[in-house]
């Protein structure tokens, strides 16, 4: 009994330490942005997480947009107000699944990436060497990678519903024959610039920080074995998409909530 | 490697990006560049509003006039106030028009429809309407059926 | 305040380090002379890499003073810290190069980062040093492409770059070829002599370090168990160093891992 509960409480301690640690290393690493915007380091990862993402980021979008409209058509047509597709997909896909599906999409994509990469530069000391030559590996490596994840994540969340309500009206419009002027004008109506878009925008800058702190952050504290690496690499999938998940529920009650 | 194509991909991504915002604003959220279309209120008293929220449409013969932009309780009249934004251009709304609250569609959105009447004097900012017509409930409606049919 | 005499680079005093429960240097005392090449040696997973680390300042040691050419590491800000390492370089036991970068690139990356220096005299510094290890022709491969010998020889180019007073070897001989092993032994005693720099190997291999080191020092379970020059230790009374000298397979070091009794052991055992 006293040594389950001396588990319980090695446990915690040793998950609050990592806790701490991981904060201080964002604060760390977060100092050395604002010196860091538009250099060739930021650059270079805004590319291999922002535009290497792409890809799946479109075409996820597209997909998910027209089974909206697929879905939206056959549930709403039995009440004769199918001509509210526009604003069911655009709504869905601009205050929930653009930034949680990009989110869950970015942390299998780019975060792992991210995780296997520094984890691979620790193991191989490259962390260290860059260390011994001077050079804080915060400032360096970890800094821009931060920043580049940041930035990425929102403005793949606005591609991912753009594409996705195109792919809707798609379906809807072009396919299944809804009023093309009763779309557009039903959803302008019912989406709001600032409470369904804005909100929408900060909850995947949200994600974008949560998802890229935990990526890179596992990179650098993993054990630097091919194990290590592979353990940290499956930890940021699953704990990033915890966390969107989880955040996600909180956001959208303090967003959207009515209480 | 980093060079011109990685700059030139990473911009491209950017403004992909900035262009979804936009388009987000002004096509999904249909957000108006020219700033903030001139507007003037009107106020309408109804009795019951039956699921009218701000942000709801005002049209005249189908065409959208402005839009909804509060909603409250009237303390001595007992009726919902409902406060519109009108816009300028569309000066022409006679003293003796009536504010309808109807539905597109059957479960649709409510909306305000505004039928003019004739008169040739004009509502000015912050003029109430003459008459007004609440919403079409469903379940009243069905209980007037069933016991005229008794 | 301590004082480091100027014979010695680094001189190292009472100095305890830690891991958890385990005691990975227990009171060393220990000294680098200037400008000579020193081989720290001592069998597998005695801290012999986690010492380097120390000097470093990447680990800090729970007491004692580690002097860098008067400098206390482990009292330094961190500032400080990294102006006292451009003055080292370090050689990695896997070579570190940085994977995504040519040859060329990691080599001037010191001097990219920490000088403003024109292309033009980066490009000529560069060369010199991959000269200087060989590596000239190579300038534009990736590391995946070098051996692992000529990837420890790009990565020494790179740790010279800056002109250091110290660098630091990581177990530089550890899975050579026979030839490899000879141009890096020979590498380490040119560029010594040549740049006047002080050396510090950390290795286990006993006649690649004896041909080359002016210095010894041979440290187990957390002591330093000798220090002096080879000739020195070759007459040392410890039955220790005249085992890890001579390679032995048994003596203080047992060979047993220990055990319980073996007879008990084969006659009594149950389940396991």
């Amino acid at each position: 009994m006293s040594l389950w509960l001396q588990q319980i409480g090695r446990q915690t301690l040793h998950r609050l330490a990592t806790l701490g640690r991981s904060a201080l290393f964002l604060a760390g690493g977060a100092l050395f942005i604002p010196r860091l915007i538009f250099s060739r380091l930021f650059i270079q990862q805004l590319f291999s997480t922002g535009v290497l993402s792409l890809l799946i980021i479109i075409v996820s979008g597209l997909f998910i947009g027209m089974v909206l409209g697929l879905q939206g058509y056959t549930i709403l047509v039995d009440y004769g107000s199918e001509q509210a597709i526009g604003q069911m997909i655009a709504l869905t896909l601009v205050r929930e699944l653009g930034p949680v599906v990009t989110a869950l999409l970015f942390a299998g994509r780019a975060g792992s990436a991210l995780t296997a990469e520094i984890g691979l530069m620790k193991a191989t000391e490259q962390l260290s060497s860059l260390e011994m030559m001077g050079v804080d590996p915060l400032r360096q490596v970890i800094a821009p990678r931060l920043i580049a994840g940041f930035l990425a994540l929102p403005l793949l969340a606005m591609i991912f519903s753009i594409v996705g309500i195109w792919g809707g009206k798609m379906v809807g419009v072009d396919w299944l024959g809804v009023y093309e002027g009763a779309f557009w004008s039903n959803m302008q109506s019912a989406v709001d610039f600032s409470d369904d878009v804005l909100n929408g925008v900060i909850k995947s800058i949200v994600f974008g920080v949560v998802c890229t702190w935990i990526a890179v952050f596992q990179g650098y504290d993993c054990v630097p074995t091919s194990e290590g690496i592979s353990a940290s690499t499956t930890r940021t999938v699953v704990y990033s998409s915890l966390a969107v998940l989880g955040l996600d529920f909180v956001l959208t009650a303090v967003m959207f909530g009515e209480f | 490697m980093y060079s011109r194509k990685v700059e030139l991909a990473v911009g491209g991504f950017v403004l992909l990006g900035i262009g979804a915002l936009f388009l987000l604003a002004l096509e999904v959220s249909g957000l108006s560049l020219s700033p903030g279309k001139q507007t003037y209120t009107l106020i309408a008293e109804f009795d019951d509003v039956g699921g009218l929220r701000p942000r709801g449409k005002v049209s005249l013969a189908g065409v959208t006039i402005g839009q909804v932009t509060s909603i409250t309780l009237d303390r001595e009249s007992l009726k919902a106030r409902v406060e519109m934004a009108i816009d300028t251009e569309v000066d022409y709304i006679s003293t003796d028009s009536i504010a309808v609250i109807s539905t597109s569609g059957l479960l649709g959105d409510k909306y305000v429809d505004v039928s003019i009447g004739g008169d040739l004097e004009t509502l000015e900012n912050g003029d109430y309407f003459y008459s007004t017509q609440s919403a079409l409930n469903l379940e009243k409606l069905i209980s007037t059926f069933a016991t005229s049919q008794m | 305040m301590v004082q480091a005499s100027s014979q010695n680079f680094v001189e190292i005093r009472d100095m305890s380090f830690s891991r958890g429960d385990r005691a990975i240097f227990d009171n060393v005392t220990l000294r680098i002379p200037r400008g000579r090449i020193t081989t720290i040696m001592g069998p597998s997973g005695t801290g012999k890499t986690t010492l380097l680390r120390l000097i470093g300042g990447q680990l800090r040691p729970d007491s004692g003073h580690i002097l860098v050419d008067g400098h206390d590491v482990p009292k330094l800000k961190r500032s400080q810290l990294y102006d006292l390492r451009k003055r080292m370089g370090m050689l990695f036991q896997s070579g570190a190069l940085f994977s995504d970068l040519t040859v060329f690139e990691n080599v001037a990356f010191p001097l990219r980062v920490h000088t403003e220096l024109p292309e033009s005299m980066i490009r000529d510094l560069v060369l010199m040093k991959l000269s200087a290890v060989g590596l000239r022709g190579a300038r534009d491969l990736m590391p995946s492409e070098l051996s692992g010998g000529m990837a420890r020889r790009a990565a020494l180019a790179r740790s010279i770059i800056m002109d250091p007073d110290m660098i630091m070897y990581d177990e530089p001989f550890t899975g050579q070829d026979p030839i490899a092993m000879a141009v890096i032994v020979q590498l380490v005693r040119l560029l010594n002599d040549a740049m006047g720099l002080t050396s510090v190997l950390v290795s286990h291999d006993i006649q690649e370090s004896l041909s080359i080191t002016d210095h010894l020092v041979i440290i187990a379970d957390g002591k330093v168990m000798g220090e002096g020059s080879p000739v020195e230790l070759r007459d040392h009374g410890s039955d220790f160093v005249q085992q890890f000298l001579q390679g032995l397979p048994d003596g203080p070091v047992p060979f047993h891992y220990p055990a319980g009794d073996y007879t008990e052991d084969l006659i009594g055992g149950g389940g396991r």
